[in-house]
């Protein structure tokens, strides 16, 4: 099997992912699976899917040379791959308007979502206000706290907030309870899962729906450089951006693919929430991959500066592409993210992502290492107001 | 024959309905358990099954979710629920013991290490709730000699209840309502219609579980399952209850189950012949 022909059909990924869910939601996930394979091929149902990315989303989205900030480090030439202009001002809504449109089509009126962050709850909430569906986001009541703006931006979108107070009230602890609200409203409900986790077929529906990052730069790189680049650098929690640019170029070998994950305060620390690169595998939230998890296969709590990284698993395409080597998985701490968010604010006049902070840092670190005519496509997967608070916190300021 | 099967049976040649109540591992500690377990069996249980504690437990409503943190609270693990199983084996060896759990914690044991060890503890069943039939490991289970306690649910479209059954042992367990442990009633019509369906294709007992609240639910679903499984409510009595009442508080409301259920006589009963 080539690596871009999986899952197969019951949705593994080697040993990844897959089905395990209780025995109520396997006619739901059947259901879904089966509406999505017609729907993928269905060429009016994509029309809509790209006009609405078009004309609502605002994409194609630019790819900009970030050349101040790459001569200031000296070596290979960065490039930002900008969904942080994109509506709602992340990559999360060209996932959540694709299964928006899935769930009308499935004759759904009530929508749920997870969120931690807040990111994917936005953008949940703003396509079920445009579509005119009833929208429920839990989130874990520790990030209801840290992320008040997003709370309200919900609020104002018109969907109910439900603070989430069980485990360690983060994002898995909501993803629990979305999957619980799943499980007493299947009928009605289509549950918007906002990464390429979860059970099958949510790793591949969300996988397909952010593919439109990596294809548009498959024409917008060579548009631009007269070519490929020579390594892609994305940020992964779940790693829906990521496997959203590098899945398209999954078959061009010359091409270097990096997801970073979130060292937090270091590995060796314990405190972070890098489970491909210290985790070992098992199964959570309706698949298998690589998880942070003790000896006795209970789930860690993670941590990480930036919210929407701080998840102790990994979507299982990502598991199975480190373990086949066709993409390199790496960690960069919270101290190494910060410097270069603040070096892209001054450097470039762009406020990024505390999550896409971690991308931009190990492109940081190694650009200097690689000659000037090389070139590093960063996805700069949103952009950072929803963090101004906690990087002024860091810095000892008050808002 | 296996203790379920046998249980089972004599249960039918009585005309009775087991009573299963459920308890999550090491709430309020391991100790606590076992003498639980012991108190379950003398007031009328006639399988017990025991929660593994999971940090993530999906399908479990805030009762049992709380029970699964206060045992993780003191680091129990799969290796001390399945001691907990030999202790009570020490002074019982006639009442079935069915694990339920998540499949995490199995699966970082590894299927077979565990499999060896539960039988060898004494554990009867194992039910794995997100561990569907595609992903099963009835195999592993079965070659060392305990059942593969598989869900059945309002949603199990017909097709697949025969997938179910193929690989089932022991009973099934049909999830009375679409929701969390400890909901909401169950719509009882709509469960007896279900049961019909399912033993159509399905040879061992059903029993009904999830939102099982009281002695008058437990006695009319009796009527036409096999079995009743009781979880939230006694474990929501194990939280309220003072640690030297808890014993005595689970006996009176399984007592009363239990003669509840058995003076009503069934209206269904299953017969092949």
């Amino acid at each position: 099997m080539r690596a871009g022909e999986f899952p197969d059909d019951r949705g593994h990924f080697g040993p990844y992912g897959g089905i395990f869910v209780a025995e109520t939601l396997m006619a739901a996930l059947a259901e879904l699976r089966e509406e999505y394979e017609t729907t993928r091929k269905d060429g009016a149902f994509m029309a809509e899917f790209h006009h609405e990315l078009k004309h609502y989303v605002g994409r194609p989205s630019p790819i900009y040379h970030a050349r101040h900030w790459s001569e200031r480090l000296g070596g290979a030439q960065i490039y930002l791959k900008r969904e942080d202009l994109n509506h709602t001002g992340a990559h999360k809504i060209n996932n959540t308007v694709g299964q928006a449109l899935l769930a009308r089509r499935m004759g759904k009126k009530r929508i749920i979502a997870e969120t931690g962050a807040g990111q994917h709850g936005v953008a949940t909430a703003t396509v079920a206000a445009r579509y005119g569906m009833e929208c429920v986001v839990y989130m874990g009541a520790e990030d209801v706290a840290r992320q008040s703006p997003n709370v309200y931006r919900m609020k104002l979108l018109g969907a109910t907030v439900v603070p989430v107070s069980s485990g360690s009230r983060t994002l898995k602890d909501a993803l629990n309870e979305a999957m619980r609200d799943w499980v007493t409203n299947v009928s009605s409900t289509f549950y918007i899962l906002g990464t390429a986790a979860g059970p099958h077929p949510y790793p591949q529906l969300v996988r397909d729906f952010q593919s439109v990052i990596g294809v548009e730069c498959l024409d917008q790189m060579p548009e631009m450089t007269g070519r490929q680049p020579d390594a892609i650098i994305a940020c992964v929690g779940g790693g829906s951006n990521a496997i959203g640019i590098f899945h398209p170029y999954l078959d061009q070998p010359g091409v270097r693919l990096i997801g970073v994950e979130a060292g937090g305060e270091g590995i060796a620390s314990g405190r972070h929430a890098a489970p491909l690169a210290a985790g070992t595998p098992g199964i959570l939230h309706g698949f298998r991959s690589y998880l942070m998890q003790d000896e006795q296969g209970q789930i860690m709590e993670t941590h990480s500066i930036s919210a929407g990284l701080d998840y102790p698993g990994v979507g299982p395409e990502h598991a199975w592409l480190k373990d086949s080597g066709r993409a390199e998985y790496v960690s960069i701490n919270d101290d190494e993210a910060l410097r270069a968010f603040h070096d892209v604010c001054r450097y470039e006049g762009i406020i990024p992502a505390l999550e896409s902070s971690h991308a931009l840092a190990h492109a940081a670190k190694i650009a200097p290492t690689m000659d000037k005519d090389r070139i590093v496509l960063v996805n700069l997967s949103g952009r950072g107001d929803k963090d101004i608070n906690t990087v002024a916190k860091l810095a000892g300021i008050v808002l | 024959m296996s203790r379920i099967k046998h249980t089972f049976e004599t249960l039918k040649s009585q005309h009775k309905a087991a009573l299963i109540p459920f308890i999550t591992a090491g709430d309020p500690d391991a100790q606590m358990t076992v003498q639980i377990m012991h108190g379950l069996a003398a007031a009328g249980a006639d399988i017990i099954e025991l929660g593994i504690p999971f940090s993530d437990p999906m399908a479990d409503g805030p009762a049992i979710q709380r029970a699964s943190e206060r045992a993780l609270k003191q680091g129990l693990s799969l290796k001390d629920v399945l001691s907990i199983v030999s202790e009570f084996r020490s002074g019982n060896t006639a009442t079935p013991v069915v694990l339920m759990g998540y499949a995490n914690p199995v699966e970082r044991m590894g299927y077979n290490n565990f499999a060896q060890a539960a039988a060898t503890a004494g554990v009867d069943g194992v039910l794995l709730v997100d561990l569907p039939p595609e992903e099963s490991v009835a195999g592993t289970l079965v070659s060392a000699g305990m059942d593969n306690i598989l869900l059945l649910s309002p949603t199990t479209p017909e097709a697949r209840m025969k997938l179910v059954a193929q690989q089932a042992s022991g009973f099934v367990y049909y999830v009375s309502l679409k929701g969390v442990t400890g909901s909401a009633s169950p719509d009882l019509t709509e469960v007896a219609q279900r049961i019909a369906l399912i033993r159509k294709c399905c040879d061992v007992p059903v029993g009904v579980g999830f939102g099982v609240r009281d002695a008058a639910t437990a006695a009319a679903i009796a009527q036409f399952a096999d079995a009743v499984i009781i979880g939230s409510r006694l474990v929501e009595a194990i939280e309220a209850s003072p640690r030297e009442k808890v014993l005595a508080n689970l006996t009176v409301f399984m007592a009363e189950v239990r003669t509840t259920m058995d003076s009503c006589s069934r209206v269904y009963k299953k017969d092949k012949t």
